[in-house]
């Protein structure tokens, strides 16, 4: 019993040691030197200044400017709307505004309740007025599912292509280009299945977004 | 649906299969004391810390000695972690505290230590708004490794007992640790630790980044040392995610491929441990026959999810949306579920999550369809024997199989005999009580929880209707099962700001949940040591041409039969007045 006492407490502490300090420290120091880009969050910079991560999803909403010049708020939170020269994220419900990469949660939206079913509605209405427009032939039917319902983390970096491609109308014409252009910075984007079986195909949004404006900048 | 979708988890049955038959012969080495390729690298740190821990492991342990070792040993890891937790602005000085989070109140930190230590990972806390850096690597992670190293050794002391000739010896808990951690679990962590940084998951002590995005927003963005966390986190069947949404952050998980990745991490030693059992007992078919059962099972509750989910749900429906595959679109349920994984990479992954302890999750499962959510709640009520968590599985699913020996035996009318040992009156007890602990911890809590104003506190303002119901019942069951995961509208933690200033614990939940998994966890265990005793004294009595075996196809049905009987009969009620309601009608609350 004693020995099992003293045998405890020791091992409590070594492990705390081995595993808890030495390991993590050694995978760090071994992912710093041969993955530096990938251990740091792959970081884009976009014009000297730090933009996102690549693969952490994020807002192409801008801050809606009140009358008296400053940004709106409501509930201590920015009020802004879908930039529609961007591509956008699907919804994103984290606490102080979309895509809060800072308190990721999950929307814990039931398949029977009908807040998830007005939310959806709502989701889909706000799809069809920003898209159909530049779309004349977009209907219900065609919207796809991750334009409407929100991710796990409420974070997904990425859109389905059914969704991009419903996009580039709007994208196209609303920068002078032309639509196959968009399409093809779409396929560039877009990665594939995991093995070439897993998973699904999609469209990483922030890069496609940056693509967008240096092909604008550098045509002007 | 899609083939890409059916070819994932056909695919992914059979990698699993190729990967976990070398590694269980591997583990059989280990355990049996024989040399193996790591030998001549580990053999002298063994030595060396057997030293540290003043331990001889050459002295061999009854089933009471072991399950003493394994007791202590546990309640210091206990205590350790409390402190650590409960004093987390005193390691500031480390650096390791970059957003200055507070210590956590009492009630969470009681539920969340004893959650870790039971290698069941519920959390009632959210990682990346309440835990330093350092609790997270000096804390958590370590307890994510123990808890897996004691779940391991009952498995092997349980095999040791049923092939034990003669005596009452069962080895050595120390050694069975150390070899376990040392041999099993640090190669194959600290290069699953690597593979998951290789493809995106982070790994560093930086502060929160602020960016600044190209429409004039700003956003903050979690760091941390993810990786090693990960990767044991899954390898150990642990499941508590650094970050609040576990394996749906794409820090966590980055691409479909580490998803892949992830779900091999996390059914390879329960996979293999089956194999080790077969070699060990040396006869490799009886591995393969329980293997056989619970593939069988596995394959169909992904079935089930899979179909589940790419139909989509009533509230998606009544909303008009459609949920068909389009061209470039597969459709479905994908609330809560992220792109890159797709609704099968979704529905395989949960299956394969509340299958073992793991209890990770990539898709928000209170987001669920009716049915689809109706599966982890299934594959709970099978305590844990479709693979299982590290260790914990096996050593459940073997008294599964005592249990059907005896009601094979009984039925053919001869006195029950397994691997030549007779099966009496003892051990068909102490297996009986071993199964029904934990749906009864389980079901007296979910009782106590939805009777009591305390316990409906907890349900989410989103769980109206059936949903609460489902909410309480999953939290409890998780928890006894030593799962984790967790439809997670269900709430024992109220965090006002983030840094959790004025943060509180749910006391009636937190301590309700810490007995729940404590007491699941540890009651099996020693049920399941005390087996081990029981049959290590027994003599072998070479087989008859009378005797049944079990490493046949008859076996293995007569198992799963017995799972699903003794499932359905425990559960079957509770699940109707859950997702059962939920899957079967279109009405919504």
């Amino acid at each position: 019993m004693r020995r099992d006492i003293l045998t405890s407490a020791i091992a409590v502490v070594l492990f705390t040691i081995l595993l808890g300090v030495i390991y993590p420290l050694f995978i760090t120091g071994v992912s710093q030197v041969a993955f530096p880009g990938k251990a740091n969050g792959q970081q884009i910079h976009f014009n000297g200044k730090l933009v996102g991560s690549k693969i952490i999803g994020q807002s192409f909403a801008s801050p809606v400017i009140g009358k008296n010049g400053k940004p709106e708020e409501k509930e201590e939170e920015l009020v802004t709307e879908a930039d529609p020269r961007y591509f956008q994220s699907r919804p994103s419900a984290t606490e102080g505004g979309a895509y809060n990469a800072a308190a990721s949660t999950f929307s814990n939206r039931g398949p029977n309740d009908k807040e998830t079913e007005e939310v959806d509605a709502e989701n889909i209405k706000a799809y069809l007025e920003l898209n159909k427009p530049y779309d004349p032939s977009l209907t219900v039917a065609q919207v796809p599912v991750d334009a409407v319902n929100t991710s796990g983390s409420n974070l997904d970096p990425e859109i389905s292509p059914a969704n991009a491609w419903i996009q580039a109308h709007r994208v196209a014409a609303k920068r002078g280009l032309s639509l196959s252009v968009v399409d093809g910075l779409i396929s560039k984007y877009t990665s594939g299945r995991g093995l070439g079986f897993s998973g699904e195909e999609g469209v990483n949004v922030l890069e496609l977004n940056l693509a967008l404006d240096r092909l604008n900048a550098g045509g002007k | 649906m899609t083939v890409a979708g059916w070819l994932t988890i056909v695919l992914f049955a059979v990698i699993l299969t190729a990967l976990a038959l070398p590694l269980g012969s591997y583990m059989a080495a280990v355990y049996s004391g024989r040399r193996v390729l790591l030998s001549p690298i580990l053999a002298g740190p063994e030595k060396w810390l057997y030293k540290l821990l003043c331990v001889d492991p050459k002295r061999e342990q009854d089933w009471k000695g072991y399950a003493k070792s394994l007791l202590i040993f546990s309640l210091a890891g206990w205590l350790l972690l409390y402190l650590i937790l409960r004093t987390q602005t005193v390691w500031n000085f480390t650096g390791l505290n970059p957003t200055g989070f507070h210590s956590g109140s009492w009630n969470v930190t009681f539920n969340t230590v004893s959650s870790f230590m039971t290698n069941t990972n519920w959390q009632f806390y959210s990682g990346e708004t309440t835990m330093s850096y350092f609790s997270q690597m000096a804390g958590l992670t370590v307890q994510n490794w123990l808890s897996a190293g004691v779940g391991i050794t009952v498995a092997v002391a349980l095999i040791r007992g049923i092939i034990g000739r003669s005596g009452k010896s069962l080895g050595n808990f120390w050694q069975d640790l150390v070899r376990t951690i040392l041999y099993v679990l640090a190669p194959l962590s600290v290069l699953a630790a690597i593979m998951l940084v290789s493809q995106g998951a982070i790994q560093n002590f930086s502060n929160y980044l602020t960016a600044h995005t190209i429409t004039g927003l700003t956003q903050k963005i979690a760091m941390g040392p993810v990786a090693s966390q990960e990767a044991i986190k899954m390898l150990g069947t642990n499941g508590g995610g650094f970050f609040n949404t576990n394996s749906a952050h794409p820090f966590e998980n980055p691409t479909a491929f580490t998803n892949l990745f992830e779900m091999l991490l996390v059914l390879i030693i329960p996979a293999a441990l089956i194999f080790t059992f077969g070699r060990m007992t040396g006869n490799r078919r009886q591995g393969y026959a329980i293997y056989g059962a619970v593939i069988f099972m596995f394959l169909g509750a992904v079935a089930v999810a899979y179909i589940a989910e790419a139909h989509g749900s009533p509230a998606q429906h009544a909303a008009g949306l459609h949920t068909g595959v389009i061209p470039g679109s597969t459709g479905g349920n994908m609330e809560g579920k992220e792109q890159r994984f797709g609704i099968a990479g979704s529905a395989l992954f949960n299956v394969v999550t509340t299958v073992t302890s793991c209890g990770a999750v990539n898709s928000a499962l209170e987001s669920f369809t009716g049915i689809g959510g109706a599966v982890p709640f299934a594959n709970l009520s099978a305590s844990e024997v479709i693979f299982g968590g590290v260790g914990t599985g096996l050593y459940s699913i073997l008294m599964y199989v005592l249990l059907a020996v005896f009601i094979g035996g009984l039925m053919v009318g001869r006195t029950p005999e397994w691997l030549g040992k007779k099966i009496e009156a003892r051990e068909i007890k102490l297996a009986g009580l071993g199964i029904l602990i934990t749906p009864l911890a389980a079901l007296f809590c979910t009782a106590l929880a939805t009777a009591s104003h305390a316990g409906r506190a907890s349900i989410s303002e989103l769980g109206k209707g059936p949903q609460g119901f489902s909410e309480t019942f999953y939290a409890y069951l998780s928890q006894a099962n030593n799962n984790g995961s967790a439809f997670a509208g269900y709430t024992g933690y109220i965090q006002p700001n983030a840094g959790n200033l004025g943060a509180h614990g749910v006391t009636f939940a937190d301590l309700l949940g810490g007995f729940d998994m404590t007491f699941a966890r540890y009651a099996p265990i020693l049920f399941a040591l005390a087996i081990a005793g029981s049959l290590a004294g027994k003599r072998v009595s070479p087989a008859g041409l009378g005797t049944m075996r079990t490493d046949n196809p008859t076996f293995v049905i007569l198992l799963i039969g017995v799972i699903i009987l003794v499932g359905a009969l425990t559960f079957f009620p509770a699940l109707l007045l859950g997702p059962i309601v939920q899957g079967l009608t279109g009405h919504l609350y």
